[in-house]
């Protein structure tokens, strides 16, 4: 029973995660239906940014909650940032083409940043980011000057993984007689449940939720009632892109590896579970990320455990055929 | 995804073989595909180490040993005469990357020695390269019985300077036996990896012969973040120790998260487990484990205090078995090109076959007809954030 308790427990903070990537992943599927292929990848570079952002604060060595903060919102604002620029430079000049081009580009965004952040260090290259701004002919303005020294020559991280360290100590609880529970999986599903409840406030009952679900339903009339399509959608990755960022920090903060390509799989298994709790749908997204790690736990932890990966794609396939709307989707009418 | 694009890269990689040993061919009928021996009056040893990657410490230590020797001929005047010099690929830790490097190495730059690479995944992607264009190739660190046998038949110009995953998953079997008296052993392995599954493999079947029982064998795959499911169904069967023959971002990840499950036991492990990151990742979870190794930097034998003194005054650390390996690989290298005929590749191979009795760090060094070395193995215990010698198991 206890061994039972434990599986339960490890599959939900596993779950946890997925779902907090997967409710990025929705948000935008909801609004364009596009699944953005780069969210995982959003993910990664947030774990990246929280790091940088945690060796220049020295927080392995004297971690306090106040850095911690620091981490979480640096790390929020770098993925928000590149959620908005993914956004315009790769997404918006392609909106109306057909929706594979922009399906094909975000792949391409995708491997873009895990072999971009492969490449060998501007430090190995005996450079700095500013003689990389300055190649580009690119003046630093004075302003930015600080900004700019402070940027990690260190970047990109190159294969290697790296060591993160934890943005606050972490505590063991042992419940039950002999389950083990810690408070990063305690923080996490508080964080993911209060995610969910926040975007179910802001998409039923704010005027942005409004305008999101009128961009959602056809931009074009959207845009014809006076809605600002562009702004909607723009946020729209914004706010999925610093989930993202959330979700990497609390994964990196209790898995202490990061590399450039940890979030191919997570952003994989979250799709699978956006799509098995119905794609676009909130409550979906939750209910599908925590069923796949508990199918993933109770895999690996009572059958073969080289399974484990193969199950979340079999829930996908299984999903599609009974019922492609997922469990709590809305059944649409194709019209032709 | 990642199969395919390998695939990809090793048929481009193999087009270009074929199309560039065409070369020597028209020049010299009589010897196709050998290595063109060097006309000028330098010696060139290619080396390829996963420099960056998930074990980027095996291939940075190993590069430092082979520098060490480079530098230590040289100043005896170097082979034959002949100033040495070393040209290092990345192999990023990928086995597409590492066929890439030797053949980039072999055609391009062609080397007279090439060194390389410590993971045997990746050994068994540059073998047949090496082989099918008659450079002489030695691996340092790759214990998996294939790097140098091709199902039956031993591969001409591959040669390794450690011993094999036979031996060496025997000799945990047997310390963890004899020596600790454990009874029951759960086995997580990389199901991935060629090296982990031969010892794992090895590993059961001495401990089953020795009347011990395997409690469990679970998998994970490199690069997993959450062995936590494994791990639980582990700690159900109540073993005395975990026997995980990975590689130490791995393991360091494991360990962690035993302890965060309440789990006591040690961790049994291979000389993948050789590198500073083991500890720094690890930290107070990996202490009290024991691992096999090439050798200990404890061992007060001059041969090997004279090495790590020369190391640790060159690169200010103490050399980790892996940089061991790479200085004995290309050690053994040198000696054999100071005995060979003349410096053709052939010639090369022969000598190198021939090694008998070298005086390595690592151990007395005999090439064996499958093109082995057969040395003693180290256990050590981590202790204190280091690794400390226990006892020594011979072959």
């Amino acid at each position: 029973m206890t061994e039972f308790l434990q599986h339960v427990v490890n599959g939900v903070s596993l779950g946890t995660i997925y779902a907090l990537i997967a409710l990025g992943y929705t948000m935008v599927y909801g609004v364009l239906k596009l699944i953005n292929f780069a969210h995982g990848d959003v993910y990664m570079a947030a774990a990246f940014a929280g790091f940088y952002i945690a060796t220049a604060l020295d927080v392995r060595d004297h971690p306090t909650i106040g850095k911690a903060v620091v981490v979480f919102l640096g790390a929020m604002a770098v993925a928000g940032a590149m959620g908005w620029a993914i956004e315009r430079f790769a997404y918006r000049p392609l909106r109306n083409r057909p929706r594979l081009a922009t399906l094909i580009t975000a792949i391409g965004i995708s491997f873009l940043l895990e072999y971009g952040f492969q490449l060998p260090s501007l430090q190995a290259q005996g450079r700095t980011f500013e003689e990389v701004l300055r190649g580009w002919g690119w003046g630093v303005p004075g302003w930015l000057d600080a900004l700019v020294g402070a940027l990690p020559s260190t970047f990109p991280p190159g294969p290697t993984p790296r060591f993160f360290p934890e943005p606050f100590t972490r505590v063991d609880w042992t419940v039950f007689g002999g389950v083990h529970v810690s408070n990063y999986d305690v923080v996490s599903f508080l964080v993911a449940v209060g995610f969910m409840l926040g975007l179910q406030w802001i998409v039923y009952r704010t005027r942005f939720g409004t305008a999101m679900r009128a961009v959602s339903f056809d931009p074009r009339v959207a845009g014809l009632m006076g809605i600002p399509v562009n702004r909607v959608i723009s946020a729209t990755f914004v706010l999925g892109s610093v989930l993202a960022a959330v979700a990497a920090l609390l994964v990196a903060g209790s898995r202490p590896r990061i590399d450039p390509i940890m979030g191919l799989m997570p952003g994989l298994k979250a799709f699978v579970a956006a799509v098995f709790g119905g794609i676009g749908n909130v409550p979906g997204a939750m209910l599908g990320g925590i069923a796949l790690g508990l199918a993933e736990e109770m895999v690996a932890g009572y059958t073969v455990s080289s399974f484990r990966d193969g199950i979340a794609f079999a829930m996908l396939i299984l999903v599609l055929i009974l019922r492609p709307e997922g469990l709590l989707g809305r059944v649409t009418v194709e019209k032709v | 995804m990642h199969a395919a694009r390998a695939l990809a890269i090793l048929a481009a990689s193999l087009a270009v073989v074929a199309c560039q040993s065409k070369k020597p061919e028209a020049e010299a009928p009589a010897r196709p595909a050998a290595a063109p021996a060097p006309a000028s009056d330098k010696i060139l040893v290619g080396h390829v180490g996963s420099m960056t990657g998930s074990e980027a410490t095996f291939g940075q230590s190993t590069d430092n040993g082979i520098k060490l020797a480079i530098e230590q001929w040289n100043a005896k005047g170097g082979v034959k005469g002949k100033t040495i010099s070393l040209r290092t690929l990345d192999s990023q830790g990928k086995p597409e990357e590492a066929a890439v490097a030797a053949t980039r190495l072999i055609v391009n730059d062609k080397v007279n020695l090439l060194l390389g690479e410590v993971a045997s995944s990746r050994s068994l992607a540059m073998a047949p390269v090496a082989d099918g264009n008659g450079t002489p190739m030695i691996t340092p660190s790759s214990t998996n019985p294939r790097v140098t046998k091709d199902k039956d038949k031993v591969r001409p110009f591959v040669f390794r300077v450690c011993f094999i995953d036979p031996f060496q998953g025997t000799v945990m079997a047997k310390f963890a036996r004899n020596d600790r008296k454990i009874d029951r052993v759960a086995i997580l392995r990389d199901v991935g990896n060629d090296y982990s599954m031969g010892l794992a493999d090895y590993f059961l079947a001495k401990f089953k012969e020795l009347g011990g029982t395997i409690v469990d064998d679970q998998s994970y795959k490199a690069g997993d973040q959450d062995f936590k499911a494994q791990l639980t169904a582990i700690k159900n069967k109540n073993p005395q120790a975990i026997y995980v023959p990975g590689y130490y971002t791995d393991v360091a990840l494991i360990a962690r998260q035993a302890r965060e499950l309440g789990m006591k036991q040690p961790l049994l492990g291979g000389d993948g487990w050789d590198s500073s990151k083991l500890y720094e990742i690890g930290g107070k979870a990996i202490e009290g484990s024991f691992f096999s190794n090439h050798y200990s930097p404890d061992d007060p034998s001059p041969r090997i205090q004279d090495f790590v003194k020369a190391y640790k005054a060159r690169y200010g650390a103490v050399p980790d078995g892996l940089a061991a390996q790479g200085y004995d690989a290309a050690m053994v290298g040198f000696d054999a090109m100071n005995r060979a005929a003349d410096g053709s590749g052939a010639a090369v191979r022969d000598a190198i076959a021939a090694t008998k009795d070298y005086p390595g760090v690592t151990g007395i060094i005999t090439i064996d007809a499958n093109h082995d070395a057969v040395k003693p193995a180290v256990v050590l215990e981590v202790k204190d954030g280091k690794s400390s010698y226990v006892t020594t198991v011979a072959p």
